[in-house]
């Protein structure tokens, strides 16, 4: 599992190396920005989708590379009715470059205790019919438990007509997703050959922000922490086990061993350090701890500022988590957390989009100062970029090699 | 007896001050008064929020018990009574970006501190902040955003309240995600903040309130 020339591991693993590994903020959707099209044509049309993705490996000489992962099939988002995204031509104009959350409550207050009963069956009949439009008639459907010994009516709920067409929608979403996995594939594999191990496997969430963002609701879940504290905690477990076994079970498929949690609602200006301490740490921790016992890397990306967590988020064995940070001070990020943790990012992404790139190599050679010493630390972008001039990514390489050499 | 009620709000005690609001209006108090001390309180909310001791869960909270204080003392209301606000702020997260946590901070930020916000809400169009302006002749424009594809909205938004003639006596602030000093300079709005208290800070300095 662990090959000893990866590179996108070396930094993570605290090894001084001969030289400093830069990640590019443009993993995400860059690529369609940078081959002329956008995000409405390649998440429709997977040739062009392709086309970007190839025209970006090729022409960057990077250090890392991510295959169009995050690129979602829009034909398979159309066919379930999806509700939580907004993407170009579905609720933002076609020329937007990101697909962006809908937030709202997902969950009523009065429904934490369904949820922690039994997930899967507040996930089927609850949440899904609420999230995808196809599948609203799912309410109606008894619990799948309701099936025992004789069976009688009990297959009738599957004759109602919007049930059935809500089937339908999820084998042709299947289909669809077919046809997006292919490219997707054919780009990683190609990748892959030409010598990038890809920098993560499975994506995971902080069990808190799971609540937040996509149950609850910011509004909902900031209520919750004063008007009932303990269904949040009771429920933060089960979606922690459930994140577990989630990405567990994608990293068992998968070439590199690496998790990455995109964190929200955690960073300094969302709460206090003791709603910190009380509500966010302990079951994200409790996740982070499966996976480093499984051996696995952990990238935690940690939007907005994490200043006033530096003293608790370090506790884990040598090398075995990176901290990505976005707008964190790296000097104190280095001294507090950098002799356990290998520490990530922080090129202002306003810097890459609208500095030049004489400004973009400086700045980085200043950072590279401040937390290349010792190793431990890969040069990369405070969050992702979506468009903006190549030559401050090529800036960014310039600055790793001219630099980061030890 | 104003003084606790200040208190109990401000502190969050949500039994306490929903008892003590049914008490006030059981005893046929002026339900201004109670509105007045409800005002009070959340402007310690803001202080503290200011001064981080409270954070986001407390402003939620917070605004939640005053919506509910405002639901027991509405049907004892008269009629509209208006209080006096010190000057007029329009706000809204730019076309292309449906985020708007944030601009809920800076909408109740601003508003505890007295200044009446017209909060267009998200993805706005350069040309809705425009009529906005003309329409409530407010002096100054909060633009939001959090992803990156802001920078050019905001841009544009700036872009567009300029030809409609509006920019002279308009100042602009941005804040928000990824945006900075540079993002600033780029959109050529007067100022960027950094949060919410940056934001009530720059208004009332331009407002001439402060």
């Amino acid at each position: 599992m662990k090959s000893e020339n990866n590179v996108s591991r070396s930094g993570f693993l605290l090894r001084v190396f001969h030289f400093l590994p830069c990640i590019l903020p443009s993993m995400g959707l860059y690529a369609a920005y940078y081959a002329g099209t956008n995000l409405a044509t390649v998440m429709y049309d997977f040739d062009e989708l392709k086309r970007a993705w190839r025209k970006y490996l090729y022409d960057f000489d990077a250090d890392t590379y991510v295959p169009p992962v995050l690129v979602p099939p829009g034909p398979a988002l159309e066919a379930i009715g999806y509700k939580l995204y907004k993407w170009p031509g579905h609720g933002l104009a076609e020329s937007v470059l990101s697909y962006q959350c809908v937030e709202g409550e997902y969950m009523k207050p009065e429904e934490y205790d369904a949820l922690i009963r039994d997930p899967s069956d507040f996930w089927l009949r609850t949440y899904l019919p609420r999230v995808f439009g196809e599948l609203k008639a799912f309410n109606t459907l008894p619990p799948w438990t309701a099936f025992q010994e004789i069976v009688t009516g009990d297959f009738l709920p599957f004759a109602n007509p919007e049930v059935q067409a809500g089937l339908n929608a999820l084998m042709k979403a299947g289909m669809e997703s077919l046809k997006w996995a292919a490219a997707v594939g054919e780009v990683a594999v190609e990748a892959m050959a030409i010598g990038f191990p890809g920098v993560m496997s499975a994506l995971a969430k902080a069990p808190f922000d799971t609540i937040g963002d996509t149950l609850r609701g910011t509004q909902g879940i900031m209520l919750d922490i004063f008007q009932r504290p303990e269904k949040v905690h009771a429920a933060m477990e089960k979606i922690a086990d459930i994140a577990i076994n989630n990405a567990l079970n994608a990293v068992a498929n998968a070439a590199a061993p690496i998790v990455m949690m995109p964190l929200h609602k955690g960073a300094d200006a969302f709460m206090s350090i003791k709603q910190y301490e009380t509500f966010y740490w302990p079951t994200l921790k409790k996740v982070i701890m499966a996976f480093v016992n499984e051996g696995i890397t952990t990238i935690l990306f940690a939007e907005g500022s994490y200043n006033k967590r530096l003293d608790i988020i370090g506790d884990f064995p040598k090398g075995t988590v990176a901290w990505y940070f976005d707008q964190t001070d790296m000097a104190e990020a280095k001294k507090k957390i950098g002799d356990r943790c290998c520490i990530i990012g922080n090129v202002p992404t306003s810097l890459m989009m609208t500095g030049t790139p004489q400004q973009v190599k400086e700045h980085c050679r200043k950072l590279i100062e401040v937390c290349g010493k010792g190793g431990g630390y890969v040069l990369a972008g405070g969050a992702n970029v979506d468009e903006g001039n190549p030559e401050n990514m090529r800036a960014m390489m310039e600055a790793a090699k001219e630099y980061g050499t030890y | 007896m104003s003084g606790d009620y200040v208190n109990l709000l401000a502190d969050l005690k949500e039994d306490e001050i929903l008892k003590l609001t049914q008490q006030r209006l059981d005893a046929n108090e002026d339900p201004m008064n109670i509105l007045e001390d409800s005002r009070k309180g959340m402007e310690i909310v803001g202080q503290r929020f200011a001064d981080g001791e409270y954070f986001l869960p407390e402003l939620v909270y917070s605004g939640e018990l005053l919506k509910q204080i405002t639901e027991m003392v509405k049907p004892h209301l008269k009629s509209d009574a208006k209080t006096k606000r010190l000057g007029k702020v329009v706000i809204g997260t730019v076309a292309g970006d449906i985020h708007d946590i944030g601009l809920n901070i800076v909408d109740f930020m601003l508003d505890v501190n007295g200044f009446e916000v017209t909060n267009l809400g998200v993805d706005v169009a350069a040309e809705k902040f425009v009529k906005a302006v003309q329409d409530t002749k407010a002096p100054v424009v909060g633009l939001s955003g959090f992803l990156t594809p802001a920078f050019d909205a905001m841009k544009e938004t700036v872009e567009a309240l300029e030809k409609a003639g509006l920019r002279k006596n308009l100042k602009i602030m941005i804040g928000g995600g990824q945006m900075d000093d540079e993002v600033r300079k780029y959109a050529k709005a007067d100022a960027y903040g950094k949060d919410a208290m940056a934001a009530v800070k720059l208004t009332k300095q331009w407002i001439g309130a402060g």
